[in-house]
């Protein structure tokens, strides 16, 4: 068996590879080229969201940069007094329910 | 003045599309040598070159110069081969009940007189076909690679991008698959 393996292999050893194009081969091709057939329709999507996602990213930073400094620019509330105010209004006078 | 590949590539990504046909007249028998390993029908080896030269085009711009173009196209070719024969593998023959009298004749004489017997024979080589098409994808690609045309495991590595571990365990399967192969058309000829 082992000569008829190396037998077999020699054999296709010494197959020349067959070169042949057809005719007019490099003129289908551009045609197809050309004509936009070749679009890769997961590469266009892969493409688009990529873009996407990265655009998503940076508004996402710029916003997060906004609401900081935003918050750094107001002044920061009391809440205990705030809470106070809050309780204490129903129990004031001066306002009518 | 003939232009260089590289001029070539680099004058279709900026958008001169008609310099990519003279890369494709180029290497076309090439591709087609390649392909005609793997496939049967005419029909069937042109389509898996236009698949090849298709791919390329849309890669085109992957492609980084590091190595020789040609190098990049084959390894595109090797893995468009492949997926061709993982999805043409309902197709593959699994009986040798057909052997022809010249490939029983040519069997016969390498079992008597293996040193008279030629490898130079029609029935040598329909029998290496008949064998490779009983292979499984990932086997008949690296008996081709490996076996026939003789390339190392880091070329084989590289070209179909399958670590050198993979390699070598997906060649070592393929020899015992070869065997079982050659096994069966020796029990099926002199039982």
């Amino acid at each position: 068996m082992n000569e008829l393996h190396q037998k077999l292999i020699a054999a296709a050893r010494r197959t020349a590879p067959d070169e042949r194009v057809p005719y007019a081969f490099e003129k289908r091709i551009m045609a197809r080229i050309t004509s936009g057939a070749h679009v890769d329709t997961l590469a266009m999507w892969s493409h688009a969201l990529w873009r996407a996602a990265v655009s998503c990213v940076a508004i996402m930073a710029l916003s997060g940069v906004w609401t900081f400094w935003s918050a750094t620019q107001q002044p920061q509330p009391d809440f205990a007094q705030e809470l106070d105010s809050a309780v204490l209004v129903s129990a004031s006078p001066d306002v009518v329910w | 003045m003939e232009r260089s590949d590289s001029e070539l590539i680099a004058a279709v990504l900026k958008g001169d599309i008609a310099s990519f046909e003279p890369l494709v007249a180029k290497f076309s028998p090439r591709l087609f040598a390649t392909a005609r390993r793997y496939a049967r029908r005419e029909d069937e080896v042109e389509d898996v070159v236009q698949e090849i030269w298709t791919k390329a085009f849309q890669k085109l711009s992957t492609f980084r110069g590091d190595a020789p173009f040609e190098h990049w196209l084959m390894r595109m070719a090797v893995r468009t081969c492949y997926d061709f024969l993982r999805h043409h593998q309902r197709n593959r023959e699994n009986t040798f009940t057909e052997l022809t009298t010249e490939e029983n004749d040519w069997i016969e004489r390498v079992a008597t007189t293996p040193a008279d017997t030629s490898e130079d024979s029609n029935a040598a080589k329909q029998l290496v076909q008949r064998l490779m098409n009983m292979l499984s994808p990932p086997a008949r690609l690296v008996i081709q690679l490996l076996e026939i045309e003789d390339k190392s495991v880091k070329e084989i590595a590289e070209l179909t991008g399958w670590s050198v571990p993979l390699v070598k365990v997906r060649a070592f399967r393929a020899r015992a698959e070869m065997k079982k192969c050659l096994a069966r058309i020796a029990r099926d000829k002199y039982l």
